[in-house]
This record gives C-alpha cells, structure tokens and sequence, in this order.
C-alpha cells in the first residue's frame, strides 16, 4: 500500500489545520522524481509537520489511480482543508502550487 | 487528424466497435475531449449499441481534465499508461484509443515534452501489442498540422479528415496521407453518416461476377423490349433521359411495376417526391404500385435534395439495398442529386451508385433530368450516360400544334437494339409504343400521324377500288375477245361447211354434164368420125384429147394403130 507519511520536525504553532494530500507518481520517472523532491521542500518550509501525504505509485496500484481519476503524472490531489485541488506536473513552479494549496493566504496571517 | 466536426471520433470509435462487435475484440477509448456519457449519447444514433458493447467490449476511460487542474511544472504519461495496461491486461484488449490527445499534449511546457510523451506512447503500445487510433485537432490546414509534425513521423498510418462547404453544403472527406507497409489509395474520398456509422465512399476494385448475366429483364412494355432486343440485361443499368414531362417517371414506374410482378424485390428510390404522390401519378396511367408496397416486394425511398449532401443519400440507399436487397431498382430522378453542392462530387455519388448496383447485380432504371430536347445535353451533367449500360431519350416531337412523346434508344450495350424512334402514349390503361409513322423522311406523330395513316388508309382502299376495277375490265376485255374467237370460229366452221357442200356440189354439176353430153351423144347416135372433121373433135383427135382416150372409142383405136 501507499507509503503514509506524516509531518517531520518540530511543530509549527501558527499553523493549526492539516493538510491532506495525495501525490501519484509513475515509479521513478523523472518527474516523479522531481515532484516528490519539490513537494517535500514546500512541505518542510511551509508546513512542517501539519501535513499528512500519501504517495500513490500508479505503477503498482493504477486502480487506486483509475478510482480517484488521474492518469497523469505526477499529479498532486489535495484533499482537505477546503476544496479539492488538483495540480499536475513536476511542482517546479512553487508559487502555483502554494496557492493551490492554499497557502500564500496561511503565510500571510 | 482533424478539424472540428470531419468525423475524427467517430472514425475512432467504429474501429473500436467493428473490432468489438465483429471480431470480438476488445477495445479501450481514452476520451480527452467528452465525457463518456456524452458520446454514448452522440452516438446512440447508430446502430452501435454502444452501451451494451461498453459492459464488456470497449472500456471507457474518461481523461478528460478538469478545469480547476493547475498545473505546476512538466509531467508525463506514465502513470495514466500504466492505468491503462493494468487495464488492457484485464480486457484483453487489442485496441486502444485516444480521443483528442492534443489536449493533453498542449498542457506539456514545450513541443520537446510533447515529442517525448508521443514517443513514450509509441513504445508503450509497441510494447503492449496494441492498435491504437490517435486523433488530434488540426486547425487551419497544414500550418497547424505541421506542430504535430513529429507525430507523422512517428505512427504507421495518418488519416486527415477534413471539412468544407461545397455551394453551401458541407462535405466531409478523408485522405490517407501516410500508411506504411501498404499500397494505399491515394487521394480524398467523400465520408458520409449513416445508421451504421461512417461510410468511406472508398473506390472498390470492380467485383467481377463468375458470369455476366445475358438474362434479359422485362421494360414492362412489350414493344420496348423488342426494341431492346428482349429486354433489360440483368445486372445493366439503363438510363432514361428527358426534359420535363416526358414521361420518364412513366416509364420507370412501369419497369418498377413489371419487376414485382416478377415477384422481384424492388427498390424504388425518387428524390423531392413522395413515393405515395409517385404512385397516384402513376395510377392516372394504370400502373398499379399500391399492393406491392403493402406485400413489401416494393419499397420507397424518398429524399429531399435541398441542403443535403449527395453523400448522405448515398449512405441512406447503401443501407436500403442491404436491408431490401432488391434485385430492380429505379432512381427517379437522379439529376437531382446535383442540385445541391458540388457537380463534381455530385457526378462521383451517381458514378459509385451505379458501381454499387452492378456490383450487386441489380438492374437499375435511372432517369435523369435534362435541359431542352438535346440528349447530349446530359453528357454534360452527371455524365451517367457513359457508364450507364443502356440510354433511352424521352424526347418531345413538336409538329403541326402538337406535341408528342418521342423514344429513341440511343445506346444499349451487348443488344441489337432497334434505331427507330417511336411515340409514346399515355391512357388510363396503361402506356403504350406506338410505331411511328415516317413518310418523306419525316417522322410523323400524334393526329398528323392519325391523319396520315388515314390519308393512307383512304388511298390504299382507292388503289384497291381502282384495281378491281380494272381487273374487271381487262376479264370484261377477255371475255369478248373470247366471245369474238367462239362467233369467228363458229363463222369459219360454217365458211368450211359451206364451202365443202359448194366443192360437192361443183363436182357434181360437171360429172353429170359430161355424162349428159356422153348420153346425148349416145342418144344423137353420132357418127365419131363425123364429128371429129366437121367438128371441132378434129382438134381433139390431133392432140390426143385425154377424155376420148379415156372414153375408149374402140373403133379408132385400132385405125390410128394400123
């Protein structure tokens, strides 16, 4: 099954909410590879532990993939807090991914 | 490849569904464009099933994107190929396609992304034996074509479809621009929509029968068929040219009406006139259409020619002779086909009509409309004339105020066909060819043509008048004459009887003269020798008068001895 993990480092008082995503990947394609790397910076400098990720690889589990409707990779499913958000590609351009995530608006307050 | 609305996924989806449905293959569509809903929904108006055929045939796989995607960065196709061999391992799938792959492709960051997902997708398939159809907009021709470029390069076959208004109808046609591995048909063929999908007016390789047919098929009038030579040969398709109201619809409908009587499965197809009207027309000249409608051997097609694309009909007629399969089949009148878009795909929908006939076997009656008394005038219409079998011309003959149906056959092929032309009648018993009447080198129709075989008529009972009354007079001449010879002969018989009692009689006067004079001389008791000196018995003695010889005097005999 998907490797779960959960937040790493200290906690971060300002930020209260977890937030729950998904990140399908296609084994170690490139941009899988990248996206994770990308994804895990995002993470650790904006929401430290407050995070839960699962990491689905479509390769061994495409009708988890084909269930939840992607079929690109990789593809990153927010799921909560809010509505769900969906953001394709490699996640090079940070800034479209913390607003689709949510979380320009959260580094402001 | 195509633009919007050329039949791309339609295209797609009948491959996936004839391989599905017919040989039992199963197949995946990747929709990128619509939701699989939508195009079971588009499709429902073929006989596709495609519900039923999507249960365990044809796997959908909605790819669309949704709109709220972002999307950060480049990204591949792995995970959705891997979705789909998952997929394809479970069906057993041999097909597979892609709906619309150029939505996806342009959300990659650079035509060098793009090129390495095709080429991901290539090896992909290649390594899972899959057929896949990948269709893709283009816009705008070959400009556009050229971003995919490299995708041309890349696949075995490339199909364009494309679409334009032809004298403002639509025309979809098809071109097989790349197909490795195979002698493919060069060139664009019209597409058309029918109940069973897509039609490809394809050129079909001409289907030789095992023998061509030299059953003569009845016209349905007598003296036609005579001029014909016997008739129709079976499998030939005849056209009947003619200007308006030249009875053309008469004559096919008579050929229709003939057919079922044959109990022969017959199609009759009329374009901007019901087949219900055609058959009362019909039945103002006693040809009966109505019962072999009811018993199904005849049956109607009727279509509206305005703002519809020859194509369609074609598709529509393709789909009536496999369900009727008639065996006679009239178009009435096929000129109108041309009305509407393009004469020259117009001209290639009534070529490969009448190629499907023939290839079916069906002999056809086609009319065709034509402008003016000219019959060449059609050869520069639709030009069925030159691959149509048989031409017969309606014309109108327009002489002394009248104006009368005229039929030549100007063309039959593998017939002894009659050169004459002959009038055609029109009553409420039916049709009827009438031998026309020449005289002078003129040919002679209607009243004129009642007038002069009249006039003929008239003269020819003169000229007997005339002739028996001559006979009588030359038997009135020879009986006198014999009469004559019967009295000159009667006449000469009593000539030679009076003349034989006259010779007689003559005879008999002299006789008894001479004898008298003997006897008077007997009685006179004259002395000879008296006689002969005193006498003119002198001279008789000298000369040795023969009678006294004959008398025999005794007495001077011995003296003139002495």
């Amino acid at each position: 099954m998907a490797r779960k993990n959960s937040g790493k480092g200290a906690g971060a008082p300002q930020v209260t909410t977890v937030v729950v995503m998904r990140l399908y990947i296609a084994g170690s394609a490139p941009n899988s590879v990248k996206a994770i790397a990308n994804l895990q910076a995002i993470c650790d400098q904006h929401l430290k532990n407050s995070y839960r990720l699962e990491l689905i690889d479509v390769c061994e589990y495409p009708q988890r993939a084909l269930a939840d409707g992607v079929l690109v990779t990789p593809s990153l499913t927010k799921v909560s807090p809010g509505r769900t958000a969906n953001i394709i590609g490699n996640l090079s351009d940070t800034g479209s991914v913390m607003a689709a995530l949510g979380l320009h608006t959260r580094a402001a307050e | 490849m195509g633009g919007p609305g050329t039949g791309k996924t339609v295209f797609a989806l009948q491959a996936l569904v004839n391989a599905a449905r017919d040989r039992k293959q199963p197949g995946i569509f990747v929709a990128f464009e619509e939701h699989p809903e939508q195009i079971f929904e588009n499709a429902a108006t073929f006989d596709w099933r495609l519900p039923a055929l999507a249960k365990d045939g044809i796997f959908f796989l909605n790819a669309q994107l949704s709109p709220t995607v972002v999307q950060s960065g480049d990204f591949d196709l792995g995970g959705m190929l891997a979705i789909l061999e998952a997929k394809k391992l479970k069906l057993g799938a041999r097909w597979i396609v892609f709906d619309g792959i150029d939505v996806l492709l342009a959300l990659l960051p650079g035509p060098g992304s793009a090129m390495r997902e095709v080429y991901r997708l290539r090896d992909w398939l290649a390594h899972n034996d899959l057929t896949a159809i990948i269709t893709t907009k283009i816009d705008g021709g070959e400009s556009a074509a050229a971003n995919y470029g490299f995708m041309q390069f890349m696949v075995d076959c490339v199909i364009r479809f494309d679409r334009r208004l032809e004298q403002a109808i639509s025309v979809r046609r098809l071109e097989i621009t790349k197909y490795r591995g195979s002698d493919f048909a060069a060139g664009e063929f019209p597409l058309g929509f029918g109940p069973t999908g897509m039609v490809v007016a394809a050129p079909e390789a001409v289907q030789d029968h095992d023998d061509a047919s030299t059953e003569r098929v009845s016209t349905g009038f007598a003296e036609l068929d005579s001029m014909l030579g016997g008739g129709l040969l079976r499998g030939s398709s005849t056209l009947i040219t003619g200007a308006p109201g030249t009875s053309k619809t008469t004559l096919a409908g008579k050929f229709a009406e003939a057919a079922c009587q044959r109990g022969e499965r017959t199609l009759y197809v009329s374009f901007d006139e019901g087949g219900d009207r055609i058959r009362r027309n019909l039945k103002s000249v006693g040809i009966q259409l109505d019962a072999h409608v009811k018993s199904k051997l005849l049956r109607f097609y009727s279509g509206r020619t305005d703002q519809v694309n020859p194509e369609e009909h074609l598709t529509r007629i393709a789909v009536l002779l496999r369900e009727h399969q008639p065996r006679c089949i009239v178009v009435d009148p096929l000129s109108a086909i041309a009305k509407t878009g393009a004469l020259s795909s117009a001209r290639a929908v009534c070529n490969r009509l009448i190629y499907k006939l023939r290839d079916l076997n069906a002999t056809a009656v086609i009319t065709a409309l034509v402008d003016g008394d000219d019959p060449q005038a059609e050869s520069t219409a639709l030009q069925i004339s030159t691959i149509a079998d048989s031409w017969i011309h309606l014309s109108y003959l327009v002489h002394g105020g009248e104006r009368n149906r005229a039929l030549t056959i100007v063309k039959s092929r593998g017939t002894q066909h009659s050169n004459q032309v002959r009038e055609l009648m029109l009553s409420a018993t039916g049709p009827a060819l009438a031998d026309v009447y020449s005289a002078g080198g003129e040919v002679l129709m209607g009243t004129l043509r009642w007038e002069k075989e009249a006039e003929e008529s008239a003269r020819r009972l003169k000229r007997h008048a005339e002739y028996s009354k001559k006979h009588r007079e030359l038997e009135f001449a020879e009986a006198a004459i014999a009469a004559r010879i019967a009295a000159l002969q009667l006449d000469l018989e009593r000539q030679r009887a009076e003349l034989a009692l006259y010779t007689r009689d003559g005879a008999a006067r002299q006789t008894s003269s001479g004898e008298r004079k003997q006897e008077l001389r007997r009685l006179r008791r004259v002395d000879t020798a008296s006689v002969m000196t005193s006498m003119p018995a002198k001279r008789h003695a000298g000369r040795g008068s023969p009678r006294a010889r004959k008398n025999g005097n005794g007495g001077r005999e011995p003296r003139r001895g002495a």
